[in-house]
């Protein structure tokens, strides 16, 4: 026996032993301090991450009444894991489904991307009733729970292309912006789109532990790492809610849309498009998906069309009114000026047509609406001695016409607007070929036709703009966001239009006073109210000629610039005018002297051609 | 004088008792938080397994003192009739006791049961002791070729394998317990100690690696590189007979090993084949399925960080994401709550108490007490290792627990009785001299 030599293995061993207790604490250091995995590990199993949904904004008129508020409604959610042996009859009974959209709707929780773990919403937006019902019953029905949201409320039924609606978020858009999960809701259309991002306030998360089996234990460290949800900010709209009801009233039966804004701050007071729709419709969870589909493929009417931002029209005869500013501007014509008026204009055969407006001078060609008149000023305008080459006076009249606002965006806060045309020398270039047009050949854009397009809310800009004689304020639709109501500065900037001579809007006031007083729209003179109007006929390839009238009143110290058009409705001063002198009048006197017209226009259904009034004067 | 040799702590190695108390202490006070629940949350509630362990511990507390009473003599003489009743009754359980959650090993007294393989250990320990220091030479190589004389050098081995062999053999086939079973390979070190040869070990950790290498990559590309290594030790090493013949036979053996791990792995239960794949990671581990323990294992401690989440702070261990959180998984509580500062402290605890432990078995003059302590030494260390090892990965899933901390009756009292007779066999070192 070899004792000592033996003795010696008691540090092998030692060392054997001190050498795995180093391993296995380099293995502690690596997992619990190098590699975070476990730590995400852990929190994906314990923790669920609970969201606070705020409360939308209110959207409130110009006078503090209420547009928009929230009710509340409840989704029904189920953890199919944690539901599994309910009593699926009783419940089927009370969500009035049977079994085979149970079991679809089960089968939806439990597959990607939901998870027989995760709760998933199982019916949307109950009714009161079944919530009422369900409610009592809730406790018997494991796995499943109710979720409050909020829907919006609208108190009138109306506004609703300007409001827009609120909806389910896109995938798409979930994908992109880490604030969205799918199933939230976002503003799609209208102020609800543009002002998402005040309206929709914060979410806030709640962490809460659960077990193994789900069930919740508790708030994580007391809920110190929760964040409240911040509520969205109110907005307060420069819309008056009376004004559109009553714009709304008196289009019903009628396509075509009416834009008022007051031109001293750009702050749009209506903004009809009609037909239009009760936005309470898209509000609901099952009756939601069946009105916006109804709407959707309303190709006749097109309810969801916003007429107001995206139709383009031409503007008719209200672009005279532009015309005969640039001209002034560029002194080529002056107040007296007349031209030959032969039935039409007569360098190109009697075409554009007209009445027979003999020698009649500048506020009385507006008052008059002589074609011919524009025709000639349209010329003096492109084929000024000024600029030699043709192409370059075609141009100045085209950038004179856009500083009105005309093919641009205007930049307003609503979204979706389209900018309207004024076509280039390079579209005629293409259509004529370069060289091969003259002023004359497209001499009817000086009335606003050929391919002069404008929608009604760049129609109401240029009225505007006449009115505050020679600028605009980008038109805009919110006054304030918030309690101090905080406005974008970007609505505070005026905007000079290329004629800035105020002679000239002297004279164009003038004419537009006369067309009330013994023009085209003396038919809708304001009782007591000095107004500026003028009657636009534009005529379209698509049928019936729309009428237009654009008008801002009182003439001293302007409060509504305005415009309506109604769709192939003929004459401009037989619809469109008397509904704006309907507007104008409520509006600044708060009465309405004609209830017979009132009672009139209202009836009307231009649509289904019933009711119509007796066509005035051409 | 007198008096204080009569005294019960009289030559206590006051450390050793004092690591165990802290051990047993934090035990418990896991044990607590992996059982943790705001419904019940007083300590003495004996429906709870903390306050039944509480019962565990004071009674350990008995038992311990009564071993510090009885003559250390007492040890020594009823040494083979320990080993003897103990053998029989694990051979018994499986018949006499009553099957608890499919375990075959428990015999049941009301709501309290004892396995007696835990006791085994101590039993198999004192057995090995007094066999081994009762024999002039222990376990020695020999230079000599005849067989017999191989047989006659190595019938101490033979014996001393026996002594581990029969419990090992019984617990795992009657009662089917691996974990219980397996322990019993830990006194190898003893025997190391006690001059056994140094090839058996590394045969052993060869073998050991040769079987683990032959599962994680191809065994064709596995033996070429062990007839290149075979190559090159022929052309490094002096090429005499006796070389060539080792070499040959280390080569055969290899590849004997590697042919034999196929086999051996497909005949190897179905739930210990996937412990092995989840440990090597061979395959897809389905971690909801057999993956699921040493996953939910790793995340509790690995989500533990630097400080860990606090006392009662642990997400996976409150929350029963830890299977076994209580038994098997306790060092999950203690990673997971105290993060990598408290599971370095409970190793280097425990690897402490192993340490001294070899210390004092080195200061015995009766080689009976020496066997003895490093017996202790190795039970306890292969608990650690293994027990820990499986929760983070680097051992496969055996059900054992660890020693002081995990619940359990049996488990304590064996560990506790197993260490306190060497405590007083350390106590009675001086005595003995006298």
């Amino acid at each position: 026996m070899n004792n000592s030599n033996l003795s010696d293995r008691k540090f092998i061993i030692s060392a054997f032993f001190i050498i795995v207790a180093i391993v296995y604490i380099s293995r502690l250091f690596y997992i619990q301090i190098i590699d975070d995995q476990y730590k995400l590990d852990a929190r994906n199993n314990a923790f669920r991450y609970r969201t606070e949904y705020p409360v939308r904004g209110y959207i409130y008129d110009r006078n503090g009444k209420l547009l928009v508020f929230n009710e509340p409604s409840y989704d029904l959610l189920v953890t199919p894991k944690l539901a599994k042996g309910c009593d699926t009859i009783a419940l089927c009974k009370v969500l009035e489904i049977n079994k085979v959209e149970f079991l679809r709707r089960m089968k939806k929780a439990t597959q990607a991307p939901n998870s027989p773990r995760k709760e998933s919403v199982f019916e949307k937006q109950l009714s009161p009733k079944i919530y009422a019902a369900l409610q009592e019953k809730l406790y018997r029905f494991k796995g499943f729970d109710l979720q409050a949201r909020n829907v919006r409320k609208y108190p009138r039924p109306i506004a609703a292309h300007l409001l827009g609606y609120v909806g389910e978020v896109s995938k798409d858009k979930a994908a992109k912006d880490s604030y969205y999960r799918e199933g939230d809701y976002i503003g799609i259309s209208g102020i609800e789109r543009s002002y998402e991002e005040p309206l929709r306030g914060k979410k806030g998360t709640q962490i809460v532990m659960v077990d193994v089996h789900n069930k919740t234990k508790g708030r994580f460290m007391n809920g110190q790492f929760d964040t409240l949800a911040v509520p969205g900010k109110a907005l307060y709209s420069s819309i008056d809610i009376d004004m559109q009801e009553y714009g709304e009233k008196l289009m019903k039966g009628k396509k075509g849309a009416i834009v008022a804004i007051d031109p001293q701050t750009g702050e749009i007071l209506c903004l009809v498009s009609s037909p239009g729709y009760d936005p309470n419709l898209l509000v609901g969870g099952k009756e939601r998906s069946r009105n916006f589909t109804k709407l959707y493929y309303d190709s006749l009417n097109l309810p969801l069309f916003n007429r107001a931002l995206m139709a383009m029209y031409p503007p008719g005869s209200t672009f005279k009114l532009i015309d005969a500013l640039i001209a002034q501007q560029d002194n080529l014509i002056s107040r007296s000026t007349g031209f030959p008026c032969n039935r039409g204009y007569p360098p190109m055969g009697g075409h554009p047509k007209c009445h027979a407006h003999g020698g009649v001078d500048l506020p009385g060609s507006i008052a008059t609406s002589c074609n011919s008149y524009y025709s000639y000023v349209f010329r003096e305008i492109v084929d000024q001695k000024k600029y030699p080459k043709f192409e370059d006076g075609y141009n100045h009249w085209r950038d004179a016409v856009r500083s009105f606002g005309p093919n641009t965006k205007l930049g307003t806060d609503l979204p979706y607007d389209k900018p309207g045309n004024v076509p280039s020398v390079e579209y005629y270039n293409k259509v004529f070929g370069k060289n091969h047009w003259r002023s004359n050949t497209v001499v009817s854009l000086g009335i606003g036709q050929a391919e002069l397009t404008l929608v009604p809310l760049q129609m109401a800009n240029v009225v505007a703009s006449i009115a505050n004689r020679g600028f605009y304020y980008t038109p805009h639709c919110i006054k304030g966001v918030g309690v101090e109501k905080k406005l974008d500065p970007r609505f505070k900037e005026k905007h000079y239009t290329y004629v800035q001579n105020q002679v000239a809007y002297d004279n164009v006031h003038d004419g537009m006073q006369k067309c009330f007083d013994a023009g085209t729209g003396s038919a809708s003179r304001i009782p007591g109210i000095v107004a500026c109007g003028k009657t636009g006929t534009a005529e379209n390839p698509h049928g019936d000629s729309h009428a237009v009238f654009s008008c801002f009143a009182p003439r001293y110290n302007p409060k509504i610039a305005i415009v309506c058009l109604v769709e192939n409705a003929g004459f401009g001063g037989t619809w469109s005018a008397p509904i704006v002198s309907l507007i104008v009048e409520k509006y600044l006197t708060g009465k309405i002297t004609r209830p017979d017209l009132e009672k009139r226009l209202m009836e009307a259904d231009l649509i289904n051609r019933k009711n119509l009034l007796g066509s005035g004067h051409h | 004088m007198r008096k204080q040799e009569h005294s019960l702590f009289f030559g206590v190695d006051k450390i050793t008792v004092f690591t165990y108390a802290i051990l047993v202490l934090m035990g418990w006070l896991n044990i607590y938080a992996a059982v943790y629940n705001e419904d019940h949350q007083n300590i003495f509630d004996t429906t709870q397994k903390y306050g039944k362990q509480l019962i565990w511990i004071s009674s350990a507390a008995f038992i311990a003192i009564l071993i510090l009473i009885i003559d250390a003599g007492f040890f020594t003489v009823f040494a083979y009739v320990f080993y003897a009743v103990l053998l029989l009754a694990c051979i018994a359980v499986p018949y006499l006791g009553r099957e608890v959650k499919g375990s075959r090993s428990w015999f049941r007294f009301g709501d309290f049961g004892v396995q007696p393989a835990e006791f085994m250990k101590f039993a198999t320990n004192l057995a090995l002791a007094k066999f081994l220091s009762n024999v002039n030479i222990e376990v020695q190589e020999s230079r000599r070729n005849k067989l017999s004389d191989i047989l006659k050098n190595y019938q101490n081995t033979i014996i001393a394998t026996i002594f581990l062999g029969l419990p090992l053999v019984i617990i795992k086939l009657l009662q089917d317990e691996t974990g219980l079973a397996i322990v019993f390979i830990a006194f190898i070190i003893t025997l190391y100690r006690e001059g056994l040869s140094v090839n058996f070990l590394i045969f052993g950790l060869f073998s050991a690696l040769l079987f683990v290498l032959s599962l994680v990559m191809d065994q064709n590309t596995l033996m070429i590189i062990l007839a290149v290594i075979a190559a090159l030790s022929i052309l490094f090493v002096k090429r005499n007979r006796k070389n060539l013949i080792i070499i040959s036979i280390i080569l055969t053996t290899a590849c004997g090993v590697v042919f034999g791990t196929n086999y051996v792995y497909n005949h190897l239960e179905d739930h210990q084949r996937v412990r092995i794949d989840v440990l090597l990671g061979r395959g897809t581990v389905n971690l909801k399925k057999e993956g699921y323990n040493v996953n939910q294992a790793k995340i509790a401690i690995g989500s533990g960080g630097f400080f860990g989440k606090g006392y009662l702070q642990g997400t996976q261990t409150k929350y029963d994401f830890v299977p076994e959180q209580d038994t098997d998984f306790i060092f999950c509580t203690v990673g997971e709550e105290w993060g990598f500062l408290g599971s370095s402290i409970v190793i280097i605890l425990e690897l402490f108490l192993i340490i001294r432990i070899i210390f004092m078995a080195e200061r015995q003059r009766s080689p009976f007490s020496r066997i003895y302590g490093y017996g202790v030494a190795s039970v306890l260390f292969f608990h650690v290792a293994v027990n820990v090892g499986m929760t983070i990965g680097l051992m496969p899933v055996i059900g054992i627990p660890l020693p002081f901390f995990s619940y359990g009756g049996s488990s304590l009292w064996s560990f506790t009785i197993l260490l306190f007779i060497f405590i007083k066999l350390d106590a009675n070192r001086l005595v003995i001299l006298r």
